[in-house]
């Protein structure tokens, strides 16, 4: 039997799904090259540089930019581009801390037994088990009460008052980031070979010379891997950001969600272009780049 | 003391671990214990928590109501059991159609040559990595009246001259439910294609000697190696559709109120964190009871991870 061979029904069926996958985000697409301001009404592609769009019932002349006329839009846009700065920002401080932590945590339980073992390794299933929301909730309530508290404690009125911000996003994006990496980094340490790190030792390297020469370049894959999950997670988080956000940290996804509730017009579409494009190419290079590091290296 | 340490293992990986285990304990238990002890609150008039020890939040979650019609002192109120069975019933529906439409995909790539495995994958995770938020916002663009759907029919209708009045989509429960299946779809192809890829070709190969047919193969191999993908694919998928509030929220406007809404709701705009605490844990104990009861009948896979 081929195992190749496949019925005519799961391709129809693959099709379809892959077609359901991709069209919404077509549209999407389409829709940012739309000739009406209130992407109510499909008016049609802005064609050329002397088009006009509609603007408030009226049409206006298109910008410069022709067909990119909601790109120009949106790049003069200063509260996209600051959520874009936060979300950036809050993303790579979040990465950075929950891989070093994530990684000593994997090592700890891949390695080690000590007293605090199994409630470390279950406190890792929290995030996987329990919906979003109720996290978020949890941790609003934690931050509103302790802050609410420490203000009155130490009387601090005005600018001083401890608020939400982008630091409290920020820790929270840790609590549910750090246990992927564990988890991912765990993984890679199960199908560890001890025998590198024994024939180190054996030669003479002391346990921290073999950490960082031996086995610390042969997790590194599976380092690199939870780290760019943690980051895609937070880059992409509503929910928890939603309840710990505060004046002046809002993020992209905040910022689409606040903009859905209101007014929409094709600049939200063009953003959302920018961004799927920014992964697609981010997606593309790292898979260039991990390609290029599996092949073996000619002289 | 250095020394000492040096010569510990233990010691050494309470240090490791310390850090993440601290971390989640503030940031995920210490949430969880104020959470309970908020929901036995009740509310000030200015929107603050007087603490007490009171049940009446989930009196009033479970039907107990005071504002009754006819003076009478209590009565049932269905208005928040009808949420919770309303949010089950989406939760099963999406996680049904979800398993249904994942299956074949990941059957497709799993039997798909080595080489372009990666590529059909990739174009699974295309769509995830494109932001939760823009997705369904992607769906208020097809489903609306003057939406793309609805100028698609209208197009083909034109062509077979069938007179067409655009139908509304968006704002029902239909839109939402296409909406989290939209959602959530590539968290159960993942681990469905990670289970099937891991079953060995001579098992195939046994099945054809054996002289079983094509069904029965995928009957009594394919399907029953392929379950803990499913099962892990099924956690990935029910609990969040539990707990989420933007899609209803945008999809299904003010027609659709499901837990997260509602929990969302008491935060933000009716102002009763005591009541939004009693049902978030309420929402929790619900998706524990399902998870612990399908993964104790089915066995918890790795596959979580995997995905």
């Amino acid at each position: 039997m081929n195992p190749h061979r496949r019925s005519p029904w799961v391709i129809a069926a693959t099709v379809l799904v892959y077609f359901f996958l991709y069209a919404p985000i077509v549209v999407l697409i389409l829709y940012s090259f739309n000739a009406s301001r209130a992407n109510v009404k499909f008016e049609g592609f802005i064609t050329s540089f002397s088009d006009r769009v509609e603007m408030d019932g009226s049409f206006v002349k298109a910008s410069p930019c022709g067909p990119f006329h909601w790109f120009c839009d949106l790049s003069k846009n200063d509260d996209v581009l600051e959520a874009a700065g936060n979300t950036l920002t809050i993303a790579f401080v979040a990465t950075i801390i929950s891989t070093i932590i994530g990684t000593m945590a994997a090592l700890a339980l891949q390695r080690y037994d000590f007293k605090i073992k199994p409630f470390s390794q279950l406190s890792l299933y929290i995030p996987i088990v329990i919906p979003e929301i109720v996290m978020g909730i949890g941790i609003l309530t934690l931050f509103s009460q302790t802050f609410g508290w420490l203000n009155e404690a130490l009387n601090l009125t005005g600018d001083a008052r401890l608020s939400m911000g982008i630091g409290t996003v920020a820790v929270s994006h840790i609590a549910f980031m750090v246990p992927f990496v564990t988890l991912v980094v765990q993984a890679r340490l199960q199908g560890f070979d001890k025998s590198y790190e024994e024939a180190a030792m054996d030669l003479g390297a002391n346990e921290w010379v073999t950490f960082w020469r031996v086995t610390f370049p042969m997790i590194l894959p599976g380092v690199l891997s939870g780290a760019l999950l943690a980051f895609t997670l937070s880059l992409d988080d509503f929910v928890i950001t939603f309840f710990t956000n505060g004046p002046g940290s809002t993020t992209l996804p905040i910022y689409v969600y606040g903009l859905l509730r209101r007014i929409i017009t094709p600049q939200v579409n063009a953003l959302s272009t920018v961004w799927i494009l920014t992964v697609f190419i981010a997606v593309l290079l790292l898979q260039w780049l991990q390609s290029r590091e599996q092949k073996p290296a000619h002289e | 003391m250095l020394q000492r340490f040096r010569e510990n293992k233990s010691m050494q990986g309470t240090f490791l671990a310390l850090p993440t285990t601290l971390w989640l304990f503030v940031l995920l238990i210490i949430p969880l214990f104020l959470t309970m002890v908020v929901s036995f609150g009740q509310r000030s008039p200015d929107g603050d928590v007087i603490y007490s020890f009171s049940f009446d939040n989930y009196a009033r979650l479970f039907g107990y109501s005071t504002d009754c019609p006819d003076g009478q002192a209590s009565c049932f109120d269905s208005l928040y059991v009808n949420i919770l069975s309303r949010s089950l019933t989406l939760a099963f529906n999406t996680t049904l159609i979800v398993i249904l439409l994942a299956y074949p995909l990941a059957y497709f790539i799993a039997r798909s040559h080595p080489n372009r495995r990666n590529m059909f994958l990739f174009m699974v995770l295309i769509p995830l990595w494109t932001n939760f938020v823009i997705r369904v916002y992607a769906w208020m663009m097809l489903l609306r009246k003057e939406g793309a759907i609805n100028i698609v029919i209208g197009w083909v209708m034109n062509l077979l001259n069938i007179p067409y009045t655009p139908l509304e989509m968006l704002y029902t429960p239909g839109a939402v439910l296409v909406g989290m299946v939209y959602e959530f779809l590539p968290f159960m192809i993942l681990p469905i294609y990670t289970s099937l890829e891991k079953i060995d070709n001579s098992l195939y190969e046994a099945a054809a000697d054996l002289g079983a047919n094509a069904f029965r193969t995928f009957l009594r191999i394919t399907l029953p190696l392929s379950m803990p993908g499913v099962v892990a694919g099924t956690i990935l998928v029910f609990i969040p559709v539990m707990g989420t509030f933007i899609v209803s929220d945008i999809l299904g406007g003010r027609q659709v109120i499901l837990v997260g809404n509602l929990i969302q709701r008491q935060f933000l705009d009716a102002r009763d964190p005591t009541f939004g605490s009693a049902a978030s844990l309420i929402l929790m104990v619900m998706t524990l009871i399902v998870t612990y009861f399908y993964t104790r009948k089915f066995g918890f896979g790795e596959e979580i991870i995997a995905a």
